[in-house]
């Protein structure tokens, strides 16, 4: 399947501490991929430099054919990426309404001038934005919920609207930062389903930051592994499930060994 | 279980005694005796006394509320009184046994007679005590009432202070009109005695109170009435209000007067700019502390164009309908200009920059080296009146047209741009910068167009200003203008447009009209602030959420389901 998002050679450093080391990562399009890696691995500083939060010292992000490494965040939006955060981040004094049309501001031409005159314009901008922030309402469970204040949501519905308000943008590639965060699993499984269903009902491509294994196992097609920064392992579950270096990231040395002997023993 | 029915000793004491310090603090300021021979209802109850009728009847409410049933909450509100009347009567005590004038220049004879009734001591310190009490008494009572009852009291007490308050400018402003003279005179104080007479007060109490309850059993009723009238007859109804209220409007400077007119401009300018001040803070969330620099641009851009005096170097003389435009267009330009090195910067330190960006056109404006072109210290004088067909302006009464024109003008933008992209935009920005920027907002834009649209709503206001007072001196741009600005907004509510004319009219026309409080202007607004923050951060007509899942025509399914 042809690559939509490349990450080749990227490395970010703050001050002497290199939170991503020469990381390459290839994701596929329309498939669901996974990062994971221990607390502090440097996922979340990825996810920043893919945004253009950050900007990589060295190394080079590909989008669709065309270098996005370098360019501000709504610029980076504007190509298609959009994304969510780990804790929850929405505008949380808007209503849920108005927090999906903010995603949808991408698409949106009205300038001043035309928001004071009410050109034909401004009409078309705000009747395409309420019906798509409607829409999408409707397409994450929220219908009914469009007028509540965002901070005045259920945990589970905040995150929802958060993936809503990601959505608003049209993207092809959706950054989901740990999207089962303070779930339990009952939560999470539906959290699952309902990120298999996003991928194939709107045809986008997903990458998912993801503590929850059974989640991570469970949707991805391709996993990869951070660990201080580096990459230490790439593949689907099962290859990523087996490896030793990355029992050795997540338990230690020793938990590492004595895995190598069952799955060994098992072989045999 | 036992702190249940237990007598909360602790708040009841505390409260008597934070409202005792700030009654002495009232009494040692000068604010008791200054205004004891102002009446609020003539010969029996002075403004002085009013401001401790208060502070005795808040700390009696808040007394009462922290106990758990109604006997002992309102025990406890006379105790928190009799608390508060100690502590007057100790002050009492002290000023007359020591000299503290040497310190506080207000404890004097004077005082210890407005606080004794005149009978000095020892005989005054009873009735002191006692009144104290009444006043804490008061408090109690005023939280036993059922809340519709005690807002429709509050209100009523509350119009007898502001119009005992306004006695004789209401007295002044009726003259012209003898019919209305002779038929609410017998309101007011006779002759030469200030505020309402007893029989006014009574009747004011009972109308605005009894108006205030009737009005809260029927609206609804009379709302449900409205709603179920057909559309074409409420929409005919509807404009027939706005009808009104044009006419209302347009008509308000005949009614008003001249002095009354002039302190209405002075509020239309500071709203004007509290609207533009409302963009950046309130929208957009960008905290301006120099928004007075677009003000002073406004004013001395008219001020450079229009005059004709010979002493700068620019001898223009343009039509001040010419300049206005231009005016706008110069402080826009700035307000986009000075926006730029801040883009990055946000809260504290946005506010120190723009802060010293402020201080820097007044500075400039002050001097000698700008002082051939504006004129330096001695500011532009003589610019010519405009004329607007044929009308001279010239006096507060034409003058009113042209800033409630300015108001209009820049209240329709404020919400036409509020309801828009850029309206959401902006309040995205200023609930959180970075995810606005990642849901693909370009932040450079509509930060600059929330400073550019801000600074052309100060600078018309300044503008105006300049015809207004004929003169411009820099020290009419003080960093105190960007202040009070942002005290109205905060007041009337952050991001709200009608929360900026309730804060104009507050902090901006009711000190106009209150010229004996000038001296305490800056502690009445500290005071006012605090207790904003405490009881009401929101402000007094908070930013309204818009509701649009649901059209208001629309079905919702609770309403479907029933």
């Amino acid at each position: 399947m042809a690559s939509i998002l490349s990450v080749i050679n990227v490395t970010k450093q703050f001050g002497g501490l290199t939170a991503v080391n020469a990381v390459n990562l290839e994701i596929a399009e329309h498939s669901i991929s996974s990062v994971i890696g221990p607390n502090g691995a440097g996922k979340t500083t990825l996810f920043n430099c893919i945004t253009g939060f950050y900007t990589p010292e060295r190394g080079e992000i590909i989008f669709k054919n065309t270098r996005i490494d370098g360019l501000r965040p709504d610029q980076v939006t504007q190509m298609g990426i959009s994304r969510t955060y780990q804790n929850i981040r929405l505008f949380a004094n808007l209503t849920a309404l108005e927090n999906i049309m903010v995603g949808y501001d991408p698409h949106l031409k009205t300038n001043w001038l035309d928001a004071v005159l009410r050109t034909k314009r401004y009409y078309e901008d705000e009747k395409a934005a309420h019906e798509e922030a409607l829409k999408l309402l409707r397409f994450v469970g929220l219908a009914g919920l469009g007028d509540q204040i965002a901070r005045n949501l259920p945990y589970g519905a905040q995150r929802r609207l958060e993936i809503a308000r990601a959505l608003a943008s049209k993207p092809s590639l959706l950054l989901l930062d740990e999207p089962t965060a303070g779930m339990n699993p009952n939560e999470t499984g539906e959290m699952m389903r309902f990120i298999q269903n996003l991928r194939d009902s709107l045809g986008i491509t997903i990458l998912l930051i993801e503590h929850d294994m059974r989640l991570v196992m469970g949707i991805s097609e391709q996993i990869s592994v951070l660990d201080f920064g580096e990459k230490i392992a790439e593949g689907g579950p099962k290859e990523i499930q087996s490896n030793p270096r990355v029992i050795e990231a997540y338990l230690g040395r020793g938990a590492a060994t004595e895995g190598m002997a069952t799955a060994s023993a098992k072989k045999s | 279980m036992s702190t249940k029915n237990q007598f909360n000793w602790l708040k009841a004491i505390q409260l008597g005694a934070i409202a005792g310090v700030i009654g002495m603090l009232i009494a040692l300021v000068g604010m008791v005796e200054e205004f004891d021979s102002r009446d609020i209802i003539s010969g029996v109850f002075s403004m002085g006394w009013t401001m401790l009728l208060l502070t005795g009847i808040i700390a009696g409410y808040f007394s009462a509320s922290h106990q758990t049933s109604k006997a002992t909450s309102i025990a406890a509100s006379g105790i928190t009184g009799f608390i508060f009347s100690i502590f007057m009567s100790a002050l009492v005590l002290i000023i007359e046994n020591f000299e503290l004038r040497q310190t506080f220049v207000n404890a004097s004879p004077q005082l210890i007679k407005a606080l004794t009734f005149e009978s000095g001591v020892p005989n005054g310190l009873a009735p002191l005590t006692i009144a104290g009490t009444v006043f804490g008494l008061a408090g109690g009572a005023l939280f036993a009432l059922p809340a519709k009852i005690r807002k429709a009291v509050s209100l009523g007490l509350g119009m007898i202070a502001f119009l005992g308050l306004m006695e004789d400018i209401i007295l002044v402003t009726i003259a012209n009109f003898s019919a209305v003279r002779s038929a609410i005179g017998w309101m007011f104080g006779k002759g030469t005695a200030s505020g309402l007479s007893i029989l006014g007060a009574i009747v004011v109490f009972i109308v605005v109170t009894g108006g205030n309850l009737i009005w809260e059993n029927k609206s609804s009723s009379i709302n449900a009435k409205l709603k179920s009238m057909p559309a074409n007859r409420q929409r005919s109804l509807r404009i027939l209000g706005y009808g009104l209220l044009i006419l209302f409007i347009l008509y308000l400077p005949f009614i008003l007067g001249l002095y009354l007119t002039e302190v209405v401009n002075v509020t239309g300018l500071f709203i004007l700019m509290g609207l533009g001040l409302n963009i950046v803070v309130g929208f957009a969330g960008l905290l301006d502390l120099g928004y007075v620099a677009f003000y002073a641009l406004g004013a001395y851009s008219v001020g450079v164009l229009t005059n004709l005096s010979g002493q700068l170097t620019l001898e223009l003389g343009w039509n001040f309908w010419l300049a206005l435009p231009v005016a706008v267009l110069i402080s826009t330009l700035f307000g986009i200009v000075l926006g730029i090195p801040v883009l990055n910067m946000r809260g504290d330190y946005l506010a120190i920059v723009t802060l010293g960006f402020g201080e820097i056109i007044r500075i400039l404006a002050l001097s000698d080296f700008l002082k051939p072109h504006i004129g330096g210290s001695q500011g532009i004088v003589n610019i010519p009146p405009p004329e607007f067909l044929g009308v001279i302006i010239n006096n507060s009464q034409t003058l009113y047209y042209v800033i409630v024109a300015g108001c209009v003008l820049a209240l329709f933008i404020s919400q036409r741009l509020r309801d828009s992209r850029l309206g959401r935009s902006w309040k995205a920005m200023r609930e959180d910068e970075d995810v606005a920027q990642a849901m693909g907002i370009n932040l450079v834009a509509t930060k600059l167009l929330a400073f550019a649209t801000g600074a052309a709503f100060s600078g018309l206001s300044g503008s105006i200003l300049a015809i207004k007072l004929g003169t411009i001196y820099p020290h009419s741009f003080a960093l105190l203008i960007s202040i009070n600005v942002l005290a109205l907004i905060i007041v009337g509510g952050m991001g709200s447009i009608p929360g900026v004319f309730i804060g104009g009219l507050l902090l901006a026309g009711l000190p106009e009209l209150l010229r004996e409080f000038a001296e305490y202007r800056l502690l009445i607004y500290g005071a006012l602030l605090v207790v904003m923050m405490q009881v009401r951060p929101e402000g007094f007509w908070p930013e309204e959420t818009h509701k649009r899942e649901f059209h208001e025509n629309e079905q919702t399914p609770a309403q479907e389901a029933a």
